[in-house]
Parts: structure tokens; C-alpha cells; sequence
């Protein structure tokens, strides 16, 4: 008999199909794990509703639970309830690790390019906070561009949601 | 019926709309810079629509898809203001500005639903949306002493009064300080959308029932 343990233990070995070092469960994406009588039911909440990887994950998932012998219902959250401050302190030292820098702290404010422009933000290579924005958007929704001026390495900053 | 759908799908509609538009400039923005922003705003409107139709398509025992895609241009709900194809970046600007800013009011109305689910699909998408407006400030204040810019602003104003209710709309005029008019309503579908759903829906009326 499967149980939900087992389950999350099986869902932290999912990579993120665009940041594979982070797994599922480092991302916060798991909602929910519900088991009865032989079924699973999960509660996944996509990063950004335009994430191309969301049926990847979705079909993954489903694919982990049939391993450990249940059937897999994999709902998909519409709301409000994930947020990159979801993401947990394992997955942020991933991120660093493999040259992202992980998100701000979620502020009560929305972000103001002020903030994004101001020097608070590491470098994941070389530390330094000498580092400016180039672009608010970078090759996947979740990320920003950002420039390093003391070891000249561009990096991508994991954006705060 | 669902009371909610017709208002999802209109929403959803202009987002889908406004992302292929968006999605237009992919390889030929006049920076690389750009180029990356607008295929990524792009992908972020599409994906809010996309989560807009399946709330809807639940209600109407449909696919997100098939509302997407397999309407008839009669059907479609979207503003004229996200049909428009101009191409110039002066215009592309503007209209984005207007538009981020009537959805910022749209999305803040949302979210104070009573409907948990269109308020907290709202929020998720207001989140995502912050990042589009500090985008379109930042290029609004750049070309804010441009004539071509000035003139693609009064061009685009009634088109953008069109994209909101008539309640909203006093404020829209007094967030991008322009004078109230006469807007342009959501009347059909133009020739540039059938245009653009002629494209869009090429592969998919070609091969139906294809799986990817």
C-alpha cells in the first residue's frame, strides 16, 4: 500500500524539465498529496501559467505514481498559492550552485524597477553584489538577465513572484 | 450557461490576441534585448489565456483548445484595440503601455470577485503581469517626448477605453492622464483577426485531432 511519504520521496526525484538540478519538491510546486484506497491525488501550482514544462511535470508525475503501483490524478491549481518564497532552502543552494541566482524575498510592494536596478542582488559565481539588471526577461518566463561587473559573467536571476 | 464564461472568454480573447501580436516581434524587435522580452511577454499572455479558457471550458463541458481554436471568427470577443497589426514600434509601444495599464485595473476588479476561483487565478496572473508594466513604464517614460510615440498614444486611446467596461474607464484616463472620449467597443471580428486566425489555426484545421 503506497503511502503519501513514499509518494513525495518519489516526486523529489522529478527534475524541472528547464532547471533540472531543482527538483519539483525544491520548487514548492507540490501542493498537495493526497492518497485513499489505492489512488494519488496531487495539487501541483505551475510557476507561470505560460511554463511550457507544465505538461512534462504534469505527465511525470503521473508516471512516478504508476511506478509505485496507484493510479495518479494530477490536478493543476489556478491560484494564487505558490510563490517563488515556496521554494526551499535545498532548492536555492541548487540554484546558486549551478550559476542561477535564486529569487529576492517576496516584498508586500510589487517590484519597482528601482529595486531591480539597485545592487542587492548576488552574483552566483563570484558573489559580488556589484551586479546590474540587462533585462527584466530572459529565456524562460520565471528568469531576468543580469550582468556581473566584477567577474564580467552574465547570469540569470530567478524572478521574484 | 455559465454567467462567468462569456467574461473569461473576452478576457482570455484579448490575451490570446495580444500574445500572437506580441509574439510577432520574435527574431525582428529592434534590439536582442526586446527580441527575449516580447516572446516572453508573449508566452505569458498566451499562457493567461490559456488558464482563463480552461476555467471557462469547465463551466462549458469544452477544452481550453477548442475555445482557442475552433471558434468561429464571429465568435471571438477580443478588443480592437490587441487585433491591430501595425508592425512599428512606436504603435507597439503605445498600445502595450495602454494595455498593461487597463489590465492592471481589469485584474485588480478580479481580484476582489466573490468568485474564488477568478480572484485567485487573477492574482497569479497580476503577479506575472507586474513585470509587463515596469516593462511598458520603463519604454512609456523613454519615448515619452517622441512625436511618434505622442501620436500612436492618441491613435490607440479610444481602442484602449474599448478594452474595459464602461466603469472602469474613468480610471484608465486618469492613470495614462488622458481626456475621456468616445471608445471603440468589442463589434466583431476585423479583417486583421480573421487574418490572424487564418494563420494561427492552419495547423490544427489541417491535421485535426493531431496530438503533439
Amino acid at each position: 500500500m503506497v503511502t503519501a511519504d513514499a509518494v513525495w520521496e518519489a516526486l523529489a526525484e522529478i527534475p524541472d524539465p528547464e532547471i533540472p538540478t531543482i527538483s519539483l519538491v525544491d520548487l514548492g510546486v507540490i501542493k498537495d498529496v493526497a492518497v485513499e484506497d489505492g489512488s494519488v491525488r496531487i495539487e501541483f501550482t505551475p510557476t507561470f501559467l505560460g511554463c511550457p514544462a507544465l505538461e512534462v511535470m504534469r505527465d511525470a508525475m503521473a508516471a512516478k505514481v504508476r511506478e509505485l503501483g496507484a493510479e495518479p490524478e494530477v490536478r493543476v491549481v489556478l491560484d494564487d498559492s505558490w510563490s517563488t518564497d515556496k521554494i526551499t532552502p535545498a532548492g536555492r543552494e541548487k540554484l546558486r550552485a549551478s550559476g542561477f541566482a535564486p529569487p529576492a524575498p517576496r516584498s508586500a510592494g510589487a517590484p519597482a524597477l528601482v529595486q531591480l536596478d539597485t545592487s542587492a542582488f548576488r552574483c552566483p559565481y563570484c558573489s559580488s553584489t556589484n551586479t546590474r539588471l540587462e533585462n527584466i526577461f530572459g529565456p524562460t518566463p520565471c528568469r531576468s538577465l543580469r550582468y556581473c561587473q566584477d567577474c564580467r559573467q552574465p547570469f540569470e536571476q530567478f524572478k521574484t513572484i | 450557461m455559465s454567467e462567468r464564461a462569456p467574461r473569461l472568454i473576452e478576457i482570455a480573447d484579448d490575451e490570446l490576441i495580444l500574445g500572437w501580436r506580441d509574439s510577432e516581434w520574435t527574431g525582428i524587435a529592434p534590439s536582442l534585448e526586446e527580441d527575449v522580452a516580447f516572446s516572453s511577454i508573449a508566452q505569458n499572455e498566451i499562457g493567461h489565456a490559456r488558464a482563463l479558457y480552461e476555467l471557462a471550458a469547465a463551466d462549458l463541458g469544452t477544452t481550453a483548445d477548442e475555445l482557442a481554436f475552433d471558434r468561429e471568427p464571429s465568435e471571438y470577443r477580443s478588443a480592437p484595440l490587441v487585433e491591430q497589426r501595425r508592425m512599428d514600434w512606436a504603435h507597439t509601444i503605445a498600445r502595450h503601455y495602454l494595455y498593461e495599464t487597463a489590465d492592471e485595473i481589469r485584474l485588480a476588479a478580479l481580484k476582489e470577485s466573490d468568485d474564488a476561483e477568478v480572484a485567485g487565478l487573477a492574482a497569479k496572473m497580476d503577479r506575472e503581469e507586474q513585470y509587463h508594466r515596469l516593462h511598458a513604464r520603463m519604454w512609456a517614460d523613454r519615448l515619452r517626448d517622441e512625436p511618434r510615440f505622442r501620436e500612436a498614444l492618441d491613435e490607440l486611446w479610444p481602442f484602449a477605453l474599448g478594452v474595459l467596461p464602461p466603469e472602469q474607464r474613468a480610471t484608465l484616463a486618469e492613470r495614462v492622464d488622458l481626456t475621456e472620449t468616445q471608445a471603440v467597443e468589442r463589434n466583431g471580428p476585423s479583417d486583421e483577426l480573421r487574418a490572424l486566425l487564418e494563420e494561427m489555426t492552419i495547423v490544427r484545421r489541417s491535421v485535426p485531432g493531431a496530438a503533439w
